[in-house]
């Protein structure tokens, strides 16, 4: 019995719309059309931040609906009729048929975390709408296509990793550049990430408090799931989040104890604590801490992201600055240094074009894949709700005071670290906020201060507190400040762990070539000196972040974006070539032209961090000055003493070649590629390491709600399979 | 009611399919359609972390 539904092959038929379609797109067409005039027009009055929530989901709408499908069926031409690896290899472990909204579930916890909501608060210096349009624009025709695109090209390879699929597709020298970058990028991003945790922590014995408490808590719900109640994971993450909501509650407590005192950690004892945990975390059995941490934070990903979403819509609130302010346009911005071009594309990385997703695109999710066309919902989709959180915390630093912003995001070299030198430095920038507002701010949320709280955490979560107090009353500001630092903080160190584990396998993997026996994972000495190795350089790189007299954030911040977008460059790099090894020329501005504009925005920033002789640019720039000064006796503020000098040349210079090393390597990935473009070009195609086509059995529907048609054809098939009978 | 009921069931579905829950039943259901012993849920859940302590997965920022 042959199947009466039509199944989504290349080159298929074209689907109209119907009328009722039409009025449904046009009405949200008209929808995001008002919402972006509001906000293109809307000059110094109060604007809703609504406006920016609709015109985004306005715009994620019409983008998933017409590109993303134009590029599924036209571009890269899914075929349904094709069997995914997940349904040629199934082995019950990592390739796995999966149903499409549980993949879902799993690549968006996977590809989303602290990143888009770190970002979108440090530019908010630049005013509400750069961010804004950088976020909905960049998604719709860059992040998205990218994970998409990585998505599908690894599908069709068996679910081949980014760095072995620059290696057979592009060569030898510009897969070794890729190995490398990526693994440079991956320990600039844990350090990143582990800076922000610091920073939310130092000095705050309530959320050291409840933050150390989530490693009890992990622990707890690994033993009871390895040995009371197996398996039972739903019951042990409901226990697990119960305890966790407890521990913030039993936080606030402690605040005025002696076990307060002794919590109340400096920023170089916590970066201690942090890399003695890390190496510990990630040499213990999985099932122990890093399983069921990944549980918790999986659910409070979840949870908080539609409290915000709910609380939003329920607040109201009104943005507090301007649409583009003076900083974007002079580059002088106390948060980072440099102008809208190219800062604003490179600080709110995640959220609009993130090169990590690449590496989740590649590898796990391909091949959990049932069915071709389900890529467009899982890549593409995955990323527009990535970028919905990523708003949504553009939004919540855009609504609170701005004298308080800035008080909290200059470096604490600039406040001075006391409400009235952060007042008076605020001044100079040409806002107001007095000594006691800052007091009383940070009395409210019961933290010892707010001043030069940088990083991001601690304002999302003061933008959180105010808009879920506003949204849901009850007066608990202080419990959704620590609510807010323990949903980042739990999510960044399950990131770290992640990560760290990740690192050392690569490296284990890369020795392994020399050194065989240092390959074999389950050898502990080989495991043990990876992961220190791992743990050693975020470590170094924390070290660097945390005790950097100019502000570790201010400092690391732009580098950890331009080495985010450079992993992106490689990624796109690869979806080029192969459009045009597959010979589809005609359709290589998709991929082409975000990786032109990836390429301009962060060889601009590179060469400004690394040439522009603006000190408060460039890394060689900074430790010039900084050294002439030393030389001539100087000492220069915000350094205190020579020591300090010394330790701003250093990690000036530490970090502009690091910065130039990872621009390098992705200009020898590029060249590499634009070879094996021009061939491709002159021959029409080239072959590739695709995978032949093998007939699918499995139907399965393609979208987040399936159609009557494809419900008709999983029923026939399902029957089909029952009785035995052919289809 | 009843919509209400499908609405319950399709979240236990979806939070059961998520967890990995739902494994443990498919290899139940797997070993009964071929006849053979499956093994303890302790050592089966054993088995899978065993799996899992190999298979690093990275987690984004």
């Amino acid at each position: 019995m042959p199947t009466t539904t039509p199944v989504r092959r290349q080159d298929g038929p074209r689907r109209r719309l119907t009328p009722a379609g039409i009025a449904i797109w046009g009405g949200i067409a008209l929808v995001g059309a008002v919402c972006w005039t509001v906000l293109a027009l809307s000059r110094g009055e109060e604007v809703s931040a609504l406006w920016i929530l609709f015109a985004a989901l306005a715009s994620y709408a019409i983008a998933y609906r017409f590109y993303a499908r134009f590029i599924a069926d036209r571009v890269l031409g899914v075929d349904d009729t094709r069997a995914t690896p997940a349904e040629r290899l199934e082995n019950g472990q990592d390739f796995d048929v999966t149903d499409r909204r549980v993949l879902f579930g799993h690549h968006f916890a996977a590809i989303a975390g602290a990143g888009p909501l770190v970002g979108p608060v440090l530019a908010a210096q630049m005013g509400y709408l750069p961010g804004t349009i950088w976020i909905i624009v960049g998604v719709i025709l860059a992040g998205a296509v990218q994970d998409m695109m990585v998505l599908f090209f690894s599908m069709r390879r068996d679910g081949k990793s980014l760095g072995q699929m620059v290696r057979e597709e592009i060569g030898v020298v510009g897969g070794t550049a890729a190995l490398v970058a990526v693994f440079a990028i991956m320990i600039i991003i844990l350090a990143v990430l582990a800076l922000v945790v610091v920073n939310a922590l130092a000095e705050s014995p309530w959320g050291v408090f409840s933050i150390g408490l989530t490693i009890p808590i992990a622990l707890f719900m690994g033993f009871y799931l390895r040995y009371l109640r197996p398996g039972r994971v739903s019951e042990t993450t409901a226990i697990g989040v119960a305890l966790l909501l407890l521990a913030i509650i039993v936080g606030g407590w402690i605040d005025d104890t002696g076990l307060g005192d002794t919590l109340t950690l400096s920023h170089e004892t916590l970066t201690i604590c942090l890399i003695v945990y890390g190496f510990i975390a990630s040499v213990l059995p999985v099932w122990m801490l890093l399983t069921p941490r990944d549980y918790l934070s999986t659910f409070m990903k979840v949870g908080v992201i539609l409290l915000l979403a709910v609380g939003l819509v329920l607040a109201r609130p009104v943005l507090a600055n301007e649409d583009v302010t003076s900083f974007a346009l002079d580059g002088d911005g106390p948060v980072f240094a440099g102008k809208l071009f190219p800062f604003v594309f490179i600080t709110i990385a995640c959220g609009a074009l993130s090169g990590f997703h690449a590496l989740i695109s590649s590898g796990t999710t391909p091949k959990m894949i049932a069915k071709e066309s389900q890529v467009r919902m899982i890549g593409y989709g995955g990323m527009l709700m990535e970028s919905f959180v990523a708003i949504s915390a553009l939004i919540a630093a855009c609504v609170i005071d701005q004298g308080l912003y800035f008080a909290m995001n200059s470096p604490a070299g600039a406040t001075g670290g006391t409400a009235a030198s952060a007042a008076e430095f605020v001044g100079t920038l040409g806002f107001t906020v007095s000594p006691d507002v800052l007091t009383q701010a940070a009395a409210a949320v019961q933290e010892p201060t707010l001043v030069s709280r940088t990083g991001g955490a601690p304002t999302l979560a003061v933008g959180i507190s105010s808009i879920f107090t506003d949204a849901f009353g009850g007066g608990l500001a202080a419990f959704w400040y620590h609510f807010a630092i323990m949903f980042e903080a739990l999510f960044i160190l399950t990131a770290v762990d992640a990560g760290t584990r990740v690192g050392r396998f690569m490296l284990q993997d890369t020795i392994g070539n020399f050194w065989p026996r240092f390959g074999d994972t389950s050898w502990r000495p080989a495991a043990w000196g990876a992961s220190a190795l791992v743990v050693a350089a975020w470590g170094y790189m924390l070290y660097v972040g945390v005790t950097d007299p100019l502000g570790g954030i201010n400092q690391l911040v732009p580098l950890f974006g331009i080495s985010n977008q450079l992993l992106a460059a490689i990624a796109l790099c690869v979806c080029v070539t192969l459009m045009l090894k597959h010979g589809k020329a005609r359709w290589v501005w998709v991929p082409l032209v975000p990786l032109a504009w990836d390429l301009v925005t962060t060889m601009t920033a590179s060469w400004q961090k690394v040439f522009s002789d603006n000190p408060a640019i460039g890394y060689f720039a900074q430790a010039d000055r900084y050294r002439d000064a030393r030389d001539a006796g100087q000492v220069l503020a915000p350094a205190k003493d020579v020591g300090q000098m010394d330790q701003v040349i250093q990690n000036s210079t530490t970090n502009g070649v690091l910065q130039l090393t990872f621009a390098v390597l992705t200009l020898i990935v590029v060249a590499n590629a634009a070879v094996v473009w021009v061939r491709a070009l002159r021959a029409g195609g080239l072959p590739t390491t695709e995978v032949p086509a093998t007939p699918s059995e499995i139907v399965a529907p393609s979208d987040f709600f399936a159609t009557a048609e494809e419900k008709a054809a999983v029923r026939e098939w399902e029957e089909s399979r029952l009785t035995g009978r052919p289809r | 009611m009843t919509a209400v009921r499908r609405w319950w069931a399709g979240l236990r579905w979806f939070v059961r399919e998520s967890t990995g829950e739902a494994r443990w039943d498919q290899y139940v259901a797997r070993c009964a359609a071929s006849g053979t012993e499956p093994m303890n849920r302790r050592t089966w859940e054993r088995h899978r972390a065993d799996q899992r302590e190999h298979s690093p997965q990275s987690r984004c920022c």
